[in-house]
């Protein structure tokens, strides 16, 4: 049990290696602990009730114990550490649940950033590009030496590590918004696209294409007309959705 | 204005009424009306139950009123949201009665979108002798009518009847967690996870929106209301809760949106108990006014804190509902009962406070003596009409007889609903799809 998240002090090697044996028999270490608490929220994340709409109250509280675990393992260090204690085998399959959870999209390729945004609105777009080139660059340089068998974590840069998980996270509240630049909104200012692209992100998420370095780049010009997609498609069943109130009322 | 308080302890003695078993549904609301005649409950199928006390007759003067089934009803239908594709819950979430005006009754109910507002009355007379149709219905033949008569009114059984006189649809993307009437009696608000409406009883097809915390980035999402209620007295004020553990009034008179709080409670966090589920079981789950306005009630995962309106920092009066939790929190987070929203409600004179918790249990707390008690809503372990007995959890290695240990606690027997009649000691308490009523012994 962890009751007490108590803030570790500057990280020693030595001293959790011997605490994580000496306290393997009687208690997890505190690391462990707070690696499955990670775990398991961003399974509490990901296994939304389709039928009904996820309870938002509850999501926000996970997304920001998630954030909290996150930053304090950045603050920590133990984001990086992982990448170099690859040894335990017990430490590998948990990293792989929690990598199929949140990092499919780059067990496929490195084109992991781009299709995960299919979704997210216009003003987004332009904060958004900003981000892509910087991480693009990134992860052209890790391209290279690439060995698929390795272990994920291994081979990316932590800095990207955070990114994509916090990509992740985004991807979650980003579908609860999809603004649509058109003036619907000015008839029904509540009226919400919010969910009308769940399926698609998590689709996305689950299931990208392999994509190589080009593909990269032309697949980011290329977002603007998938937006556009998505944004007809949208508008198609606003007019279904405000005919259905008219006809209703 | 001086405060009256009630200086009388709390009476151990509860007797038990009836439990009434609604069929098969999980009570989701209970709410006395303003007389504490009428008690209804929401379910998770849609349906209220109201229960109504009967007359206390001269003749059976041991026999306190008891509450029986007056009206049963299908509030909400279950929904399919297509630009979505998700269904909408028809769960009543809420029931709130309106201020008696006339005979008949008034109640709002909510589901996740659409509040309604019911009108209950009787019916106890019919008309008869009708020159046009006979008794049936059936129209009579004009030719065979040879006289003409004055329909009378008769006396006929009972009828009690619910008609839906408005439906307040469309105004909220999220889900409704709160309604409240304001004390003008002409306008409520409806409050979802991001936004605060205000309604006119009058006119459905239009809101005004007070609060709206909806980030411009949805990723920015990190806080939601999770309840409201405005001042049982000043209609321009109103209070709502958020998931980080605050409070804030606002008065409406100062802007059209009340974005900007007028009061801000919250209280700073204790560094020695901070863990990664602090800000979960800070969460509040509940708030609500005391009668006479100057305190504010709010129920987080652990306790209950008491609030003086004028005292923005921290609660006059905290009470622990169920702090041997405290260290189970990550198994509470697994089974996701770390998420559950518990009621609390204050008594006639807001000199007792009662909330609920796991195992059947609910506690009560009497603000005057500081004295608490347990007490379990279970047919099994009390027999109708005795006494209660306070029960006690055990928290310590030794169990006593009588004693429950933490561990073999029903988390799935948890009692979020509760209600106290607004005069008299008189309890309602939801135990899933059972509805208990205790009142006070009296000699």
């Amino acid at each position: 049990m962890f009751a007490r998240g108590i803030k570790r002090k500057c990280f020693d090697g030595e001293e959790d290696i011997e605490g994580t044996l000496a306290g393997f028999k009687s208690v997890p270490s505190y690391n462990l602990q707070r690696q499955s608490l990670l775990d398991m929220s961003l399974v509490k994340l990901q296994l939304c009730h389709m039928l009904v709409e996820p309870n938002l109250c509850r999501s926000v509280l996970i997304a920001n114990t998630v954030r909290q675990i996150q930053e304090e393992m950045t603050q920590d260090g133990t984001w990086q550490v992982i990448n170099a204690q690859n040894t335990g085998q017990a430490s590998l399959d948990r990293l792989v649940s929690s990598d199929i959870l949140c990092r499919s999209t780059k067990e496929q390729g490195e084109g992991k950033l781009v299709p995960s945004y299919s979704s997210f609105s216009k003003d987004f777009e332009d904060i958004q590009s900003q981000d892509i080139i910087s991480d693009l660059s990134t992860v052209a340089s890790v391209q290279a030496p690439r060995n698929p068998q390795s272990n994920v974590w291994e081979m990316e840069n932590p800095q990207e590590n955070r990114g994509n998980f916090q990509k992740s996270l985004d991807q979650i509240f980003e579908t609860l918004e999809n603004k649509n630049p058109n003036s619907v909104e000015d008839l029904f200012s509540d009226v919400d696209n919010s969910y009308y692209d769940l399926d698609t992100v998590l689709t996305g998420m689950m299931s990208n294409t392999k994509m190589g370095h080009c593909d990269v780049l032309e697949s980011f010009s290329s977002q603007t007309t998938t937006n556009s997609n998505s944004n007809c498609k949208s508008d198609i069943n606003e007019l279904d959705h405000i005919v259905e109130i008219l006809v209703e009322s | 204005m001086e405060e009256d308080i009630d200086t009388r302890k709390i009476n151990n003695s509860f007797l038990r009424d009836h439990s009434y078993a609604t069929e098969a549904d999980i009570i989701s609301t209970v709410e006395f009306n303003h007389t504490g005649e009428l008690l209804a409950t929401g379910d998770k199928g849609g349906r209220v139950v109201i229960f109504q006390r009967e007359q206390e007759s001269k003749n059976q003067l041991h026999r306190r009123g008891e509450y029986n089934v007056y009206s049963t009803f299908q509030s909400h239908e279950p929904e399919f949201d297509y630009l979505k594709s998700l269904e909408i819950e028809e769960k009543i979430n809420k029931i709130r009665w309106l201020p008696q005006q006339n005979a008949a009754y008034f109640l709002l109910s909510t589901n996740d979108k659409t509040v309604k507002l019911w009108k209950v009355s009787e019916r106890d007379k019919r008309p008869e002798g009708y020159n046009l149709k006979d008794e049936d219905g059936r129209l009579r033949d004009p030719a065979t009518i040879t006289t003409l008569r004055v329909p009378v009114l008769r006396p006929m059984d009972l009828m009690v009847e619910a008609t839906p006189r408005r439906v307040f649809a469309n105004a909220h993307t999220y889900h409704i967690n709160s309604i409240s009437v304001n004390s003008d009696y002409e306008t409520y608000m409806s409050a979802d996870d991001l936004r605060i409406n205000l309604w006119n009883f009058e006119i459905t097809n239009q809101s005004f929106n007070i609060v709206d915390i909806k980030p411009a980035n949805m990723e920015e999402l990190t806080e939601v209301i999770t309840a409201a209620e405005f001042h049982p007295l000043h209609c321009n004020t109103f209070v709502y809760s958020s998931s980080k553990g605050t409070i804030r009034l606002c008065d409406m008179r100062a802007s059209a949106l009340c974005d900007r709080h007028t009061k801000f409670f919250e209280e700073p966090e204790d560094p020695s108990n901070r863990s990664f589920f602090s800000e979960i079981i800070s969460s509040i789950s509940d708030v609500k006014f005391s009668h006479s306005g100057r305190y504010i009630m709010t129920r987080d995962y652990l306790t209950v804190k008491v609030w003086d309106l004028n005292m923005e920092n921290r609660p006059i009066e905290t009470y622990q509902v169920h702090d041997y939790l405290r260290s189970k929190l990550c198994s509470l987070y697994e089974n996701d009962c770390i998420f559950d929203k518990f009621e609390c409600v204050w008594n006639g004179s807001d000199s007792v406070i009662m909330t609920g918790s796991y195992n059947n249990f609910f506690r009560m707390f009497d603000r005057n003596t500081k004295r608490d008690v347990t007490l379990e809503a279970s047919r099994e372990n009390s027999k109708p009409r005795a006494i209660l007995k306070p029960r006690k959890v055990c928290v310590g290695g030794k169990r006593r007889k009588d004693e429950i240990s933490v561990d073999s606690l029903d988390f799935s027997k948890k009692i979020l609903h509760t209600a106290w009649h607004p005069s008299e000691n008189i309890i309602a308490v939801a135990a899933t799809n059972n509805l208990y009523i205790f009142q006070d012994k009296v000699n």
